[in-house]
């Protein structure tokens, strides 16, 4: 262990921006959420009646986990910020740590420092430190933000506690996942991949009132230490055990393997390359082929899970005309399933945000390694090799859509008899949200012919429009704010005629940031680093 | 066409912020020959080739390549040129083969049968994945992608770093086959011996100018010999002797420079005095740097 110290300081140096704005995020979700729940209901009456409307809407219970206490600020500002800042922490635990771990090793820092005399697991230690140090300021940031704004004190260090211990599980969950593949990039995907099904066993426990299953995930824990509503202490040592576990867990792989390898030994590739591996587009292809068929195993598993559930969501309600009055004005014009569906394709639309942003930054990655400059040095025109990524962004994102929208309504169509049907309109629901998504490909490409430094700014844009679309309403932000977001234009509603107009609009914005991102980057420097 | 030069830079200037790369930079290379570009780790060797290459822009200045414009014309050039980078990096999930395939069909097809032969020049396993390779063996992919090709002009950024002195030598030995073929070549290194072995003419750059250019004999002047010996007697004469630099006497022992064009006069000195020990060492491209650097400052 000898180094992590010093260690520690560089990765400080390093993420003296990023944490700190990680930090600002999660902490102002969860006081602003505050605020406004205290302003808007500022009656016990007014806060009880909007809790009953939560606890009949399963869609919205599949994004925010259920209430525990709709009388207090607190009970309601912890149901409504609690999965989303948890889902936040986990991220930002899990990116820091793959960038300290798995990353230093894929490009061979690791090397440079583990010859110095640092201990063998210094560098791994010191990126845990790091993110347990960020967890844990983001639990005392929390606690006082809401204590400050006269929320029970209890309460408020219990929210903390929870949304800090999430992203100590994540810390685990990254460091073990770091110890697996040789490549930070799988690191991450498997991280993710690991909060996927967190979020997708809490939103499905919670949805369709099966607790095992909220059980099961972290994310469910966080829900249920129920802050504000007669805390569970002893949750948080669970919390707290879990990410030690895994931790334990990584230090003992990484005991075993050699610096730089992964699990699975590197097999020999062919010797010559296959005849179609003949152009940029082919090239994009064979680099993005391994990611796009995860996102849209994982799209697939998604849908194959909500599309099963749909269909008990709906019975949870029964016939009441009053609750189906207010669900329907809630999420879209239809059938409390539909409503489920049309908010979990929403949802769907956001993670392929994410996907689209990966994609097309993979041009930003193969400039900034210098792999794109021999490819460059060739008969390559920067706009075909441009083109050849953004096409597999588009596609890909229509792709794992697709998949999601397809499995949702075979899924849900069974249980009906209709999987053909179901299918074919969850096919079309799933598609609808691909202009959106397009325009984060839109954005990204902008920002790496304007700003190669600065292509984060497009994650930045992402978690914009979805803190927009989960908190525009809360905080009754103006409309034109909450129409930034490319999402608020997709129609919600299932079952109706789809408007153009909008989706037609968003294809225009994003034809004009591809143009001007080709444009601007036929026009720059070629810079690597 | 036979005339024109596959490379005219003249007044080229680049700046990086605030940093200048380039400084007002001239170089010409004539069609089919092969020429050494020297120069010191952040002089601008780099830098111009990327400018070569339209993967920079010019601030200001000209620059002509193969007789068209390396940033208008890039892909019409491309298929003429070959690149390799200085640091070569690879995509971890090909193969060293897929890689060579690859960047060949990208410049326009590549033949088959000369990628087998260097190959096996350069002693290279293709089905390796690229993050498997060592520095040494990146850059033997890289050569062998741009060996492969059938091309008028090879752009060489200090292609046999990581090369063991074996493969160094099976480079020359190419690099040798390829002029005979009339293929022009630009070569950037910082390491002499293989400039002298290898080049018709030499630009030296130095802060982002151009210091010298020429044919090697017309540079000898630039190269001195650093001569230590053991004498019998002592060493009357060398003192104040034309052309001898940084004399230290020890003894019987004596150690100093010697311009080039005056080593047969300094070796009667020293045979005179009766030789025991001699050993010779070219002027390293350091020494010579220092040098410049002491003559301008």
């Amino acid at each position: 262990m000898t180094g992590t110290l010093t260690l520690l300081r560089l990765a400080l140096r390093r993420d003296r921006i990023l944490l700190p704005v990680w930090i600002t995020v999660i902490v102002g979700v969860i006081a602003a959420s505050g605020a406004a729940i205290a302003e808007l209901y500022p009656q016990a009456g007014q806060r009880i009646a909007l809790g009953v409307t939560i606890g009949a809407a399963p869609a919205l219970q599949a994004l925010t986990g259920p209430v525990f206490d709709a009388a207090s600020v607190g009970g309601l500002t912890a149901w409504r910020a609690t999965t989303m800042t948890s889902v936040l922490a986990a991220l930002m635990s899990m990116l820091t740590v793959t960038r300290h771990t798995r990353a230093e090793e894929e490009t061979g820092r690791a090397e440079l420092i583990g010859a110095c005399a640092v201990g063998r697991q210094a560098v791994p230690a010191a990126a845990v430190l790091l993110a347990a140090g960020a967890n844990m300021l983001i639990a005392l940031l929390i606690t006082v933000s809401l204590a400050g704004q006269g929320l029970p004190l209890a309460g408020a260090l219990a929210f903390g506690l929870a949304v800090g211990g999430t992203g100590w599980v994540f810390t685990g969950v990254a460091v073990l996942a770091a110890q697996l593949t040789a490549y930070a990039r799988t690191a991450n995907a498997i991280a993710a991949a690991v909060l996927g099904l967190a979020f997708l066993l809490r939103a499905l426990g919670d949805a369709a009132k099966v607790e095992t299953l909220a059980w099961m995930s972290p994310l469910g824990w966080a829900q249920r230490v129920r802050a504000f509503a007669d805390e569970r202490w002893w949750l948080i040592t669970l919390f707290a055990v879990a990410g030690a576990a895994l931790v334990a867990g990584a230090a003992l792989l990484a005991r075993r393997r050699d610096l730089g390898s992964g699990l699975v030994p590197a097999r020999p590739g062919v010797p010559d390359a296959a005849p179609y591996l003949r152009s940029p587009m082919a090239l994009a292809w064979r680099l993005q082929r391994g990611s796009l068929l995860g996102w849209s195993v994982g799209f697939a598993v998604v849908g194959l899970l909500f599309g099963a559930l749909a269909h008990s969501v709906g019975d949870i309600v029964g016939d009441n005309p009053q609750l189906a009055a207010i669900l329907a004005a809630m999420g879209g014009a239809g059938a409390l399933t539909d409503t489920f569906l049309a908010a979990e394709m929403g949802l769907l639309g956001l993670v392929a945000g994410a996907y689209a942003v990966q994609a097309t930054l993979r041009l930003r990655d193969e400039e900034s390694a210098l792999r794109a400059e021999p490819v460059l040095a060739t008969a390559v025109a920067r706009r075909r090799w441009s083109l050849s990524h953004l096409g597999t962004a588009l596609g890909g994102s229509a792709v794992v859509l697709a998949a999601g929208g397809l499995t949702a309504g075979i899924a849900h169509g069974f249980r009906i008899g209709d999987p053909v049907g179901q299918g074919v309109r969850m096919l079309g629901a799933a598609l609808i949200q691909v202009p959106a998504t397009w325009t984060l490909v839109g954005i990204a490409m902008l920002l790496f012919g304007l700003l190669p430094r600065l292509t984060v700014l497009a994650w930045a844009a992402l978690l914009a429009f979805a803190l927009l679309g989960q908190l525009g309403e809360l905080l009754q932000l103006d409309d034109w704010v909450r129409d930034l977001s490319p999402f608020a234009h997709v129609p919600r509603a299932l079952g109706q005629p789809v408007d153009v107009g909008p989706l037609l609009w968003l294809g225009f914005v994003t034809a004009v940031l591809l143009l001007a991102g080709m444009a601007a980057f036929q026009r720059r420097d070629v810079q690597g680093g | 066409m036979e005339n024109l030069p596959a490379v005219l830079i003249s007044g080229l200037t680049k700046h990086f912020g605030k940093v200048r790369a380039l400084d007002g930079f001239d170089l010409t290379v004539q069609a089919g020959e092969v020429h050494g570009f020297l120069g010191p780790n952040g002089s601008g060797k780099t830098t111009t080739l990327r400018i070569l290459l339209g993967l920079l822009r010019a601030d200001s200045g000209h620059a002509e390549l193969l007789g068209g414009d390396p940033w208008r014309d890039a892909v019409e050039l491309h298929r003429r040129l070959a690149y390799v980078p200085g640091d070569v990096v690879l995509w971890p999930a090909l193969s060293g083969g897929e890689a060579i395939d690859l960047l060949g069909r990208l410049r326009g097809g590549l033949d088959r049968r000369r990628k087998a032969a260097l190959l096996e020049r350069f002693d290279l396993d293709p089905s390796r994945k690229g993050r498997a390779y060592s520095k040494g063996n990146r850059q033997k992919v890289a050569l062998i992608a741009a060996l492969a090709s059938d091309v008028e002009l090879l752009l060489l950024d200090e292609p046999t770093s990581g090369l063991d002195p074996l493969m160094e030598a099976a480079f020359r030995e190419v690099i040798g086959e390829e002029r005979a073929r009339g293929r022009t070549v630009l070569l950037s290194s910082h390491v002499l011996s293989e400039v002298e072995a290898l080049c018709d003419k030499v630009t030296i750059i130095r802060d982002g100018r151009t210091a010298e250019t020429g044919t090697l004999a017309e540079l000898r002047h630039l190269t001195r010999t650093t001569i230590s010996a053991e004498l019998e007697r002592g060493p009357d004469g060398l003192t104040g002797l034309t052309g001898v630099h940084d004399l230290v006497v020890d003894g019987p022992r004596v150690r100093f420079q010697v311009d080039g064009e005056h080593l047969q006069t300094v070796l009667r000195v020293l045979t005179d005095s009766g030789v025991r020990t001699l050993t010779c060492q070219p002027a390293t491209l350091e020494e010579l740097f220092l040098r410049h650097y002491q003559v301008a400052a």
